[in-house]
């Protein structure tokens, strides 16, 4: 649907009505992703075959519990930034090229839902550059001249971290004689030459660490985020970097399966020192940032680690947190980045030397602010409590009582890299840098407030994302034994 | 090791390395681009030489065709090709704006530009 869309906003070549159609197109796909969902959690599994040919010689479509999980966050956010963008992009674009942003969202949009869906490893490989093409583009639309080498970088990045992928896609295509994915893990418990497997895992394994910005390969997306629009990097923020992660998930579990990947390559141990390093040091670097779109974008790079942490146990729980975390994260910095776009909108950009007295100039913004950052501590009541719960449940559950301490830990160092913001908003005089009195247009806080909601609905009611980790987990623990 | 009959693997190789040493190594966002180029292009050879076979035709139901060469490869090869060549027109056209916005196109006088007029709007 967002694939039909993108060429019609491109006809249209009108904003406002090309605004329509993407909005159109991205609530379409989210409700469709809702029913799918509730349809797997009642059936189980859906298979789609593209042209009525059978896998595993054509391509297959393929939604379980994880991949609808995941399509319903990557949708979900798509429609709360439609609107955003309709004022959020009027203001940052000149008015002729608003329409191609909405053609590249829309692209973007199909490309990362597809690699969601795809049950074809190598058709994978063509939504991840449908996906990442039009999000060089998104990038590149930044007014700051700096967007544009923030995206060449990231094209340079990105380009190398897919080609990686299919060099390890065509290796395990050599080993095997086939592409999709569930015919691939049946078929690699056959072979007996594992060491072409095995490079084709470490081939996969970079080229998606890349793609998710594992630490040290995230030198692409502090800038990118930066110097992005608003609503882009609110929507790559939420969605990109997870979408990426789900591909590892499945290259790791389903495919490769745990025997595989744990035991005749360290991988637990190499992403459990990478994840650790990442949050460590993202967070230190997040601490010294002036810009609070660059001090979330690291604390991105934070929380991605998070993520990978709980990959790594490769536990249940683990995968529950890691899981869940995705989910959790992907509303958090999706509200985070969709309010400073408001102050950004408001004050001309978002550094930490423009907000000071924001509490009083745009209290709305702020509070909100305020309570995702709080849902990035991880405090109870928030979605980032419940993540980081399950984190310390597993961590503790793999008997390593030293990791549990460390994710209690790194935390506070979000506290203190949110402190800045609160110290800023609420503790200084207001002086020549800060915005009039005024709150972002109803347009840009509302999506912006949604989200905020969503995270502290989220850390109450816990059973819809716990149970749809869960599940996933349960399927992906269940693939690999 | 038949080293002559893995012929297509070593350059294969050869050809993966050198275009990713170039993108490392230079500083011009062009010579950057052409490294990714010749690094994408070993991978359609790592697909397309396996799939060959020696005396092979075309994947023809008929009597008369006894060995095949699997055609998948090329068709998976010709979307990357299509994938390729997107991905080096969207660079090419950044190097452009960017050589619009700072007048040149060498990484570390790009740096330098941004050092210099870091926080001006």
């Amino acid at each position: 649907m967002p694939l039909i869309a993108a060429p019609l906003t491109v006809l249209i070549r009108r904003s406002a009505p090309a605004w329509a159609v993407a909005a159109a197109a991205c609530t379409f796909s989210f409700v469709a992703a809702v029913l799918l969902a509730a349809e797997v959690a009642a059936h189980g599994p859906i298979s789609y075959h593209i042209g009525s040919w059978a896998p595993p010689w054509g391509i297959e479509y393929r939604v379980d519990a994880l991949s609808a999980f995941v399509l319903v966050l990557v949708s979900g956010m798509a429609t709360v930034v439609v609107p955003y963008a309709w004022r959020s992009v009027a203001a940052e674009l000149p008015r002729d090229q608003v329409y191609l942003f909405y053609t590249m969202f829309c692209l973007c949009l199909s490309g990362l839902l597809g690699m969601t869906i795809t049950g074809d490893a190598f058709n994978l490989f063509v939504f991840m550059e449908i996906g990442s093409l039009s999000s060089y583009v998104l990038i590149a639309l930044g007014r700051d001249r700096r967007a544009q080498y923030a995206s060449y970088q990231y094209l340079v990045l990105g380009t190398i971290g897919a080609t990686f992928y299919v060099i390890g896609i065509g290796i395990l295509y050599l080993a095997t004689g086939t592409l999709n994915i569930a015919d691939l893990a049946q078929r690699l418990q056959h072979v007996e030459n594992l060491r072409p497997v095995l490079a084709g895992l470490a081939f996969i394994t970079v080229g998606v660490s890349l793609k998710l910005a594992l630490f040290p390969l995230h030198l692409w997306l502090p800038n990118a985020y930066t110097y992005a629009p608003s609503a882009v990097t609110a929507f790559l923020a939420a969605t990109a970097t997870k979408v990426s992660v789900y591909v590892l998930l499945r290259f790791y579990f389903t495919v490769f399966g745990l025997h595989l990947v744990a035991e005749r390559l360290p991988m637990k141990e190499i992403l459990l020192v990478l994840s650790i390093v990442a949050i460590v040091s993202a967070s230190l670097v997040a601490l010294y940032q002036s810009d609070l779109k660059r001090l979330f974008a690291y604390s991105s790079v934070a929380q991605i680690g998070y993520i990978t942490l709980g990959t790594s146990l490769a536990s249940r729980d683990g995968l529950i947190a890691a899981v869940v975390h995705l989910f959790n994260h992907g509303i958090t910095k999706g509200a985070l980045f969709l309010l400073l776009g408001g102050v950004a909108l408001r004050a001309g950009r978002a550094g930490l030397d423009r907000v000071r007295g924001l509490g009083r100039a745009m209290p709305l913004t702020s509070l909100g602010i305020v309570i995702a950052g709080l849902s990035l501590i991880g405090v109870p009541g928030t979605a980032g409590f419940v993540s980081k719960w399950y984190l310390v449940l597993a961590a503790i559950e793999a008997g390593s009582w030293w990791l549990a301490a460390f994710v209690v830990a790194t935390s506070l160092i979000a506290v203190a890299y949110v402190w800045r913001f609160v110290e800023a908003a609420y503790l200084c005089e207001p002086d020549a840098g800060t915005p009039e009195p005024g709150e972002a247009p109803l347009v840009m806080l509302l999506p912006a407030w949604l989200l905020v909601a969503a995270c502290v609905y989220f850390g109450f009611d816990t059973s819809y994302t716990v149970e749809g980790a869960r599940r996933a987990a349960l399927l992906l623990l269940g693939a690999s034994q | 090791m038949n080293v002559a009959g893995h012929f297509s693997y070593w350059v294969t190789i050869l050809l993966m390395v050198a275009g990713l040493y170039i993108v490392i190594a230079r500083g011009n966002l062009l010579k950057k681009l052409i490294g990714l180029s010749i690094f994408q292009t070993s991978v359609y050879l790592l697909y397309i030489a396996p799939g060959k076979l020696i005396g092979g035709t075309a994947p023809i139901v008929s009597p008369a065709f006894k060995v095949y060469s699997n055609p998948l490869p090329h068709v998976l090869i010709l979307t990357a090709i299509v994938v390729g060549v997107a991905t080096l027109a969207l660079g090419l056209a950044l190097v452009v704006r960017i050589r619009e916005a700072y007048g040149s196109i060498e990484e570390d006088e790009i740096l330098a530009a941004d050092r210099d007029g870091g926080d001006q709007e």
